[in-house]
């Protein structure tokens, strides 16, 4: 069973559907007993980080996600909540994540050349950083999944798995042991999407 | 690089998509489910879904056949029609819709875009406007185009983007349904205009229509296309890989 963590931020309907799309039981959920009986955690996220990483730690999800990592559970943080898995967010202000991998988050504005939109919105290709991660085991260089961010991680050199070109190669995907991060929405990434998922749950 | 959208547009009334379809393998031609996952398989990078029901019965529908779409579909979704407040992103949001497109509700509460843009994110909210040349000046129209707002069309857009709709969906209503291409001359002046993504609307005709849009105007991000889609005119994965031998970015 795949418990995504429901602390209140965004809507949850299509990635609890895509999970059912796969065959995975999933269950959007806020109960710390089935999170902690899970076989493994999706963090969403969508909006404001500083909002996000507030609910967070109000909600008491933060610490458990934490614990859950440690105890070696694999974890997947999606758009949002892949960028709290990083140590600091520089979203208007400055601000903490949950340090489970290191790096930070700033705006994709920072990084690349004047005349691009900002959000990075729309379907762009992935390009593998080093080997063929074991999550894109189903896909090829090259496919494209559906981003909207206006920031991106950086600093995480080690943890990148993937990038999209973008001006410059923003942070795609990162993976450090049990821990992945996907910046785009795979559940509204087609099947190329559903495939990433998939490889998640065969993890 | 980021690719070129290409997005069929779905009018559904009571549930139904409005104008027959003509497509093999389809066991239900006005099942928006099904058409919604014919196209998904089929290439379009993105949906709309548009109501054009009046009753509240044909929303309770509309909201219950999103629902389903949403269930099977896995890219992304737009729905339009009948947005007038913060409680309609709300119904449809909580469907599985990714992003709302407002056009009449914004011209008649011009806070709905930011009050919107404010709860759910720039990226959510999605500004349509139904422009035509008036006396040689682009002009916003509302009620589905028969009615002229005054406003001019181009200090309108920059308005709303101002006050958060994160894409904006230009629909000439000068070209729409003629068939003999898109609104380039409206279509530069709004991309020169603004720095979110453009959507372009209204005269598309055929494959080259598509691939002069994305040639002459590199600030548009995506087409959009009703009829010519439903009708088989153009089949969209023929249009990608046109696009993209013709050296568009295009998700194949």
């Amino acid at each position: 069973m795949i418990a995504i963590i429901d602390y209140g931020v965004g809507n949850l309907f299509s990635l609890k559907s895509s999970f059912a799309a796969i065959g995975a039981e999933a269950v959007v959920t806020a109960d710390p007993a089935l999170i902690r009986a899970a076989d493994r955690i999706i963090l969403p996220g969508v909006g404001a980080f500083a909002d996000a990483a507030a609910k967070l730690r109000d909600t008491g999800m933060g610490d458990l996600v934490r614990e859950q990592a440690a105890a070696g559970k694999p974890i997947m943080g999606i758009c949002l909540g892949m960028q709290l898995l990083f140590d600091t967010s520089y979203e208007y202000g400055e601000h903490r994540g949950l340090s489970l991998i290191p790096g930070c988050v700033r705006p994709i504005a920072d990084a690349i050349p004047a005349g691009y939109k900002i959000p990075h919105i729309g379907w762009n290709a992935l390009r593998f950083s080093g080997d063929k991660h074991p999550l894109f085991r189903y896909l090829s260089e090259g496919d494209c999944v559906y981003f909207v961010h206006s920031y991106y991680a950086t600093g995480c050199d080690g943890a990148v798995i993937a990038t999209a070109e973008y001006g410059a190669p923003l942070t795609a995907a990162v993976a450090r042991g049990n821990v992945y991060g996907c910046q785009f929405h795979p559940e509204k990434s087609g099947t190329v999407g559903l495939s990433i998922l998939k490889a998640f749950c065969e993890l | 690089m980021i690719t070129k959208r290409i997005i069929p547009c779905l009018d559904v009334r009571n549930g139904r998509v409005v104008k027959g379809v003509n497509f093999e393998g389809l066991s239900d031609v006005s099942s928006p489910i099904e058409l919604a996952k014919f196209y998904s398989d089929n290439g379009a990078d993105e949906l709309v879904f548009y109501d054009i029901t009046a009753s509240a019965e044909g929303r309770q529908l509309f909201t219950d056949i999103l629902c389903e779409t949403a269930r099977q579909v896995f890219i992304p979704l737009t729905v339009g029609g009948g947005i007038n407040t913060v409680a309609d992103f709300d119904r449809v949001l909580g469907c599985g819709a990714d992003k709302v497109s407002v056009n009449s509700g914004a011209i008649r509460n011009p806070d709905l875009v930011y009050e919107a843009a404010k709860l759910y994110g720039d990226q959510c909210v999605v500004l349509s406007a139904d422009i035509k040349r008036v006396d040689g000046v682009f002009r916003v129209f509302a009620k589905g185009g028969r009615e002229n707002t005054g406003m001019e069309a181009i200090e309108w857009i920059r308005r709303c983007v101002g006050n958060g709709a994160g894409e904006i969906v230009v629909n000439s209503i000068d070209t729409d349904g003629v068939k003999g291409g898109f609104d380039l001359e409206m279509l530069r002046a709004v991309c020169d205009a603004v720095s979110v993504p453009v959507i372009a609307s209204g005269g598309a005709g055929n494959i080259q229509d598509f691939i002069t849009l994305f040639d002459t105007l590199p600030g548009v991000d995506a087409g959009l296309a009703a009829s010519i889609f439903h009708f088989g005119e153009v089949a969209i994965q023929d249009l990608k890989q046109q696009m993209a031998a013709a050296g568009i970015p295009t998700r194949l």
